[in-house]
């Protein structure tokens, strides 16, 4: 009990110096947080796919189209229960910064596949009449102030021209990690205006999305749907939808690997300020330990004196820090809503912050301890300062 | 009269663990706010190269990219007949109609897939980019399923290489030649003849076309020549211009993180420096009253401590720069969110990055001592005296 006031009072002896250490621990475990979460953030779109959907796609590129008359193919293959398809539209609202997903779909199959959109019936009785209709997710709603009954029209960059729609469904995503800045419409509202403009790109889709009746079927399904596509002019490449999300991170991963660095760079600054302090003060402190030493304390006192006194600062700075983590995120994740549309601070992150606190504390302790136990007595009593 | 360098210099030899600390710290900060400008400054370098100013491309409009684009056989010839086309020395009008689209390829070693262009090229295209030279190997015939690839696809994806096939459209493409296209994003592309191309992917229109004009053609007018005529549902840009676009959301993305972490680092350097100032201060008020008593002015006082701070700060900078220096010798490659093809650019460190970030490291230096300093300067004499 001694003991522990004794850190207490040795952390606040240098006001200022303990303050301004508080404030930069703080300062890099939000930086820690914020890097941490924009990683998880980029990988949010694979932590939220099923393992039970399939997606098939060209097997050259995405933007190789599939035969709209490989649907029916594909549901004859035993372990299908349900097969949907859609086109990626790239379509822009009024200018190019304002951008979100778009995809045309299938609605009635799509819904039933992505059971986690979650849309009230009535609207979902209306996108379903509605052949200009379109349904988009709780936070673009809110980002551009639509309402259901409101038109909106996309500038088409793969599919010429201006499209407009009516809105008629707002969904809300089933849990935290659903995205919810989607905009779907229905493909045949895209297939028939291709008909007309540009009958070449008719009967196209850009993905099938495939449910399978259960989830240890995956591999083999997918397997056979690419055998049966082999050699034809529009070979398939079928895989979870999870291993298609992490092939999409994984083209950016140089990105994602620079932030992961770069976070643990800013510990590294940070043990840096702290180790200093602690240097100092075991410097001012070093006639003190003498004294210790002198009075017959052993050298582990002295050493979980250090010790605590460096994790009793970095504590404070770390509590500091994941408190201010989770308005911050909030802010900054409603700035980047179009880079990131889930921005969630993970367990994981707060635990993360704590062990590199931990580490910062020890590694800030080791040098100073070594000193403070290695030095003579009468050597310490007679350093000043 | 003020106090002598030597006394700032030795001062910080005198608290050797200290000043290291501080300055590793400033050299850390340095080092990823020079790294960001590198990356920065490597990605538009890439994209602006990649552009010649006199080029000329047409894309559909509202595409954005030529990936994305289509100009059908017809609007192309009709571009052709342009009176303000400039003409080769073969007597044929410098224009490239050209086809570009993605293909998935597994780099080397890691199997990873990743988007790569594939530019189905017209013959004039080599004239239009004179920054491409064949390296090893040759040109592709037009006859034959053959491909020349950049020398970024040739090292980093497996069948690349020269004498490698790659298979797509149904039919094995024999890489014949590899090509330099210096720091473009031409190197990161495999090219083909477009005929051809456009054959095995079953494709018919082109993407692009790209053209130079006469010498003293003006641009404004070619361009609402083309984008004024009903038969043509084309947009035009100059080169330079369209590879611009083409990095404004990746070059706007490092921009923010940049910004972003550059400050909440600095703020940690700061800190670390005003900390060390202030006990560097509080630790010597005895000697900074001496030197008060000895007829040194306050004014003196305060530049000693400043330099000093200065100094940690010059420290940090150098140091981080000099391992800064080193990511030149790293190649970044990353999915262009844009395009969705992979784009390799590396670090470039220009002499205005070495300058804004020395300036960066000195101003950190000077706000972390100016506040120690200050306080130093403002010491009574006789209480500074008796302290100790």
């Amino acid at each position: 009990m001694y003991i522990l006031k004794l850190i207490l009072r040795n952390s606040f002896r240098h006001r200022l110096r303990t303050f301004l250490t508080v404030l930069g621990i703080t300062i890099a475990i939000l930086a820690f947080g914020l890097l941490r979460t924009v990683i998880s953030a980029w990988y949010a779109g694979v932590e939220a796919s099923s393992a039970s959907r399939l997606v098939s796609r060209n097997a050259i590129s995405l933007i190789f189209p599939l035969p709209i008359s490989y649907k029916e193919k594909i549901r004859q293959i035993e372990g299908v229960k349900m097969v949907s398809y859609g086109n990626w539209f790239g379509g822009v609202y009024i200018d190019e910064k304002n951008f979100f997903a778009n995809y045309a779909v299938e609605g009635k199959t799509y819904l039933e596949l992505y059971s986690e959109f979650i849309l009230p019936p009535d609207q979902k009785a209306a996108f379903f009449r509605d052949r200009k209709a379109c349904v988009v997710g709780r936070k673009l709603s809110a980002k551009y102030g639509w309402k259901p009954g409101d038109s909106i029209t996309l500038k088409g960059t793969i599919f010429p021209g201006n499209w407009d729609f009516v809105l008629r469904g707002i969904y809300k995503g089933r849990d935290q990690a659903v995205d919810e800045t989607a905009f779907f419409f229905h493909w045949d509202y895209l297939n028939e205006t291709m008909k007309k403009t540009i009958p070449r790109r008719a009967d196209q889709v850009g993905f099938y999305m495939i449910g399978v009746e259960r989830p240890n079927l995956a591999a083999p399904v997918s397997a056979e749907i690419d055998k049966t596509f082999k050699n034809s002019l529009a070979e398939t490449l079928t895989e979870t939808e999870k291993a298609f999300q992490l092939s999409f991170v994984s083209m950016t991963e140089a990105i994602v690997i620079a932030i992961q660095l770069v976070s643990f760079v800013v510990i590294f600054i940070i043990m840096a300020v702290m180790a200093n302090t602690m240097a100092m003060t075991a410097r001012e402190r070093i006639g003190e330990y003498a004294i210790f030493k002198t009075m017959g304390f052993g050298v582990w006192h002295i050493t979980g004196m250090i010790f605590g006194e460096s994790m009793c600062i970095t504590m404070i700075g770390c509590a500091i820090g994941i408190i201010l983590t989770f308005p911050a995120a909030k802010a900054f994740g409603a700035e980047l809503s179009t880079f990131f549309p889930i921005f969630i601070v993970e367990d994981k992150t707060i635990g993360l912050d704590i062990l590199a606190s931990l580490v910062i504390a020890v590694v800030a302790a080791i040098f100073p301890a070594w000193r403070a136990v290695n030095i003579r007595i009468a050597d310490g009593l007679r350093r000043i300062g | 009269m003020g106090a002598p360098f030597s006394y700032s210099l030795r001062n910080l030899w005198t608290r050797r663990l200290t000043t290291f600390l501080t300055a590793a710290g400033m050299a850390l900060v340095v080092f990823v706010f020079a790294a960001v400008l590198m990356l920065a400054e490597g990605l538009q370098k890439t994209l602006v190269e990649t552009g010649s100013y006199e080029n000329i491309v047409a894309i559909r409009k509202g595409s954005g990219a030529e990936v994305q684009s289509g100009v059908d056989r017809g609007q192309a010839n009709i571009v052709e007949t342009l009176r303000e086309i400039a003409t080769g020395t073969d007597g044929k009008r410098l224009l490239a109609k050209e086809v570009v689209v993605l293909i998935t390829l597994p780099k080397r070693g890691s199997d990873k897939p990743a988007n790569v262009v594939i530019r189905g090229i017209s013959v004039t295209s080599f004239v239009l980019r004179p920054q491409v030279r064949i390296v090893k190997g040759r040109l592709p015939n037009p006859g034959l399923s053959e491909i020349i690839a950049g020398q970024s696809i040739a090292s980093r994806f497996r069948g690349g290489g020269i004498g490698e096939t790659l298979r797509f459209g149904m039919r094995d493409w024999t890489v014949v030649g590899i090509f330099d296209a210096g720091n473009t994003g031409f190197s990161s592309e495999i090219w083909g003849y477009a005929d051809q191309l456009m054959n095995a992917f079953r494709r018919p229109v082109y993407s692009s076309v790209i053209f130079r004009m006469r010498e003293n053609a003006d641009f404004t007018q070619v361009k609402s020549d083309i984008e004024n005529d009903p038969r043509l549902t084309l947009e035009v840009k100059r080169e330079t211009k369209y590879y611009a676009d083409q990095s404004e959301m990746m070059a706007k993305f490092l921009r923010i993180l940049g910004i972003t972490l550059t400050i909440i680092f600095s703020l940690g350097a700061v800190i670390g420096a005003m900390i060390t100032m202030y006990a560097a201060v509080s630790n010597r008020t005895a000697e900074v009253g001496t030197l008060r008593a000895l007829g040194f002015q306050r004014i003196s006082i305060l530049k000693t401590f400043i330099m000093e701070s200065l100094l940690v700060g010059l420290a940090g900078g150098l140091t981080g720069l000099f391992f800064a220096s080193f990511l030149q010798l790293f190649t970044i490659s990353t999915m262009n969110f844009q395009t969705f093809s992979e784009l390799a650019f590396s670090f470039t460190l220009t002499f205005e990055i070495i300058a804004e970030a020395m300036a960066f490291s000195l101003f950190m230096g000077f706000v972390g001592g100016v506040l120690p300093a200050v306080k130093a300067a403002r010491m009574n004499i006789v209480d500074a005296l008796r302290a100790q």
